[in-house]
């Protein structure tokens, strides 16, 4: 996938090590930035992007023209403020923003495409700090991150627990549930499902698996959304047909509700942006990942608190009482572990309407966290 | 009394018999202005755990760390011995379980200070034996059937759960209005008391 992207990029210097005992050569990371690094290089806040999400966090998108997906959370005189920190955003490597995934040249000049090694979220930690280490920054402000970004951020404090004196994760879990991983499952196989997949071999073809990708894309969305807030912005209200006249239903399988409209737009709205093997490897990514397991002695069950043992920052955690991806459970579960481990934590449920992607959207109590914990 | 200034009298109290450099659990931390005085004055490590999400932010906005949870469920997820003190001031009487409560206290905290309002206060008998209805005061003052002080206890009742579970009372301070008075009859004369245990 080629994309017009202003981003910088950062070409690592040394091949990167995945967990799957596969290495990245050559990877390069693209990211963004906002206000200024201080010459003590101590005011570093490092922004995680969720699953789809990419490093315009505070800058309008290239291809969808559309503001910073985070715009109302950082800038100047906002709860992260850029005119007191800078602000580093980058893309995840996996995906197609610009940093190395199945869509970028492999070594043989052809794309990765399913060539492309299975990664997980520690390997895209890895990658992030690979670029801190490029830019010279040795310990963070802090790491932010929601959903996937948060999943990040937990990763960073564990694995490389000097590199940020505040965590703050948002929206996330520990490890991936079953139901997670059904939903992904869904996701996934309607993309290989897409004759236009071709084995992951699209990228020379002049169809790509759009319908696929849209289908994940509308089944994922519901599942960022909250069965009250899909009532109130749509209930069962039907469609205005092309010709003007008032919704009624057609007795066929066009998209006669507005929530299927809705879901259609976004679907194929997502394809113009997103490259269909990225969102199988990322997707992949978060099903593996159980950061309690990545810390346990025989690989497979652990306790959480272990992974925080070394930890020396603080962290806080932030819950909506409406998401039911990342339920607040998930959240209280990576809380109780901290305690154990003595890691100075703070922890809310905020009220919002809005489900999962509550952390995106106006939540003025989440705005007051925010900028009181970055302090 | 040295304290940090416009503490309420009870954490003045409290703070006041807080070592330097310790670590504090702080259950049902309001909006965190013992913690901040005890982090600001003494270098204590403090933690906060508070029910109401709004109290929590205003905690996380003065930088401290506070977990939203209720203390009847979540108090056995800290482990043993985690804090030097278990602090728990006006809210024993909320508790489902105040007994239990107080195992918790004295499991993760080595010693614990609790401070609750005396339901036999001279004023309470009266308004009960005037009134025949059940009192509301400066310190209770919300209904009985909307109060969240769903055990009332006494300065004698209290003496006497501990002597049932073996706990000793180090110290002990009592108070009416905002004022410090001797223990003399405190269970006629104190509005509220401030107890700090130990095993």
């Amino acid at each position: 996938m080629s994309v017009q992207n202003a981003s910088r990029v950062l070409t690592l210097p040394d091949s990167l090590p995945l967990d799957s005992g596969d290495a990245l050569e050559g990877a390069v990371i693209a990211y963004e930035s906002y206000g200024e690094l201080s010459p003590a290089k101590d005011n570093a806040i490092l922004v995680c992007h969720a699953l789809t999400g990419d490093q315009y966090l505070a800058s309008d998108h290239p291809v969808t023209g559309k503001p910073g997906w985070w715009e109302r959370m950082v800038g100047p005189g906002k709860p992260i403020d850029t005119n007191r920190f800078h602000v580093i955003c980058a893309n995840v490597i996996g995906s197609c923003m610009g940093s190395t995934g199945p869509a970028s040249n492999a070594p043989d000049g052809r794309p990765y495409a399913m060539r492309f090694p299975v990664i997980t979220i520690r390997d895209m930690v890895r990658g992030q700090i690979s670029l801190l280490d490029g830019l010279g920054i040795e310990r963070l402000h802090a790491v932010v991150g929601g959903s996937m970004g948060g999943m990040q951020a937990l990763s960073l404090a564990a694995n490389f627990p000097d590199r940020a004196a505040r965590v703050l994760a948002i929206a996330t879990t520990a490890r991936h549930s079953a139901q997670n991983i059904a939903f992904h499952e869904v996701g996934r196989q309607a993309i290989m499902a897409d004759p236009a997949w071709a084995g992951g071999d699209y990228y020379a073809q002049d169809q790509r698996p759009d319908a696929g990708l849209s289908v994940a894309r509308m089944a994922a969305h519901i599942t960022y959304l909250s069965e009250a807030g899909l009532t109130e912005k749509f209930g069962r209200r039907l469609q205005q047909r092309a010709d003007g006249s008032a919704g009624a239903k057609s007795f066929g399988f066009d998209a006669d509700f507005q929530v299927e409209s809705y879901l259609r737009y976004q679907g194929s709205g997502f394809t113009r942006r997103f490259d269909a093997n990225s969102y199988l490897y990322i997707t992949r990514a978060m099903d593996y990942f159980d950061l309690a397991e990545e810390f346990s002695s025989d690989g497979r069950s652990g306790h959480l608190g272990n992974a925080f043992a070394g930890t020396t920052a603080r962290f806080c955690l932030i819950s909506f009482d409406s998401d039911w991806l990342y339920p607040t459970a998930e959240s209280r579960h990576v809380v109780h572990a901290l305690n154990a481990s003595g890691a100075p934590v703070s922890f809310v449920e905020l009220s919002a309407p809005f489900g999962h992607d509550s952390f995106l959207l106006d939540v003025p109590a989440l705005d007051r966290v925010v900028a009181g914990f970055l302090e | 009394m040295s304290g940090p200034r416009k503490l309420r009298p009870d954490l003045a109290v409290i703070a006041d018999h807080i070592d330097p450099g310790t670590r504090v659990l702080d259950i049902g931390c309001g909006d965190g202005a013992l913690m901040a005085a005890l982090r600001d004055t003494r270098q204590v490590d403090a933690r906060g755990l508070e029910i109401d999400p709004v109290q929590v932010e205003q905690c996380v906005a003065r930088g401290l760390s506070v977990v939203q949870g209720d203390a009847d469920r979540d108090l056995s997820e800290y482990p043993d011995g985690a804090f030097d003190y278990a602090i728990l001031s006006q809210t024993l009487q909320t508790a489902e379980r105040p007994d239990l409560m107080l195992d918790q206290l004295l499991r993760v905290g080595r010693q614990a200070f609790v401070s609750f309002p005396n339901f036999a206060h001279w004023r309470m008998r009266r308004a009960l034996l005037v009134t025949g209805r059940m009192p509301v005061t400066r310190h209770l003052p919300v209904s009985w059937y909307e109060t969240q002080n769903i055990h009332h206890v006494t300065v004698t009742d209290f003496r006497e759960l501990l002597r049932s579970k073996g706990v000793k009372a180090d110290r002990s301070w009592f108070f009416a209005g905002e004022r410090e008075i001797g223990p003399a009859g405190a269970n006629w004369r104190a509005e509220y008391a401030v107890f700090q245990l130990s095993r």
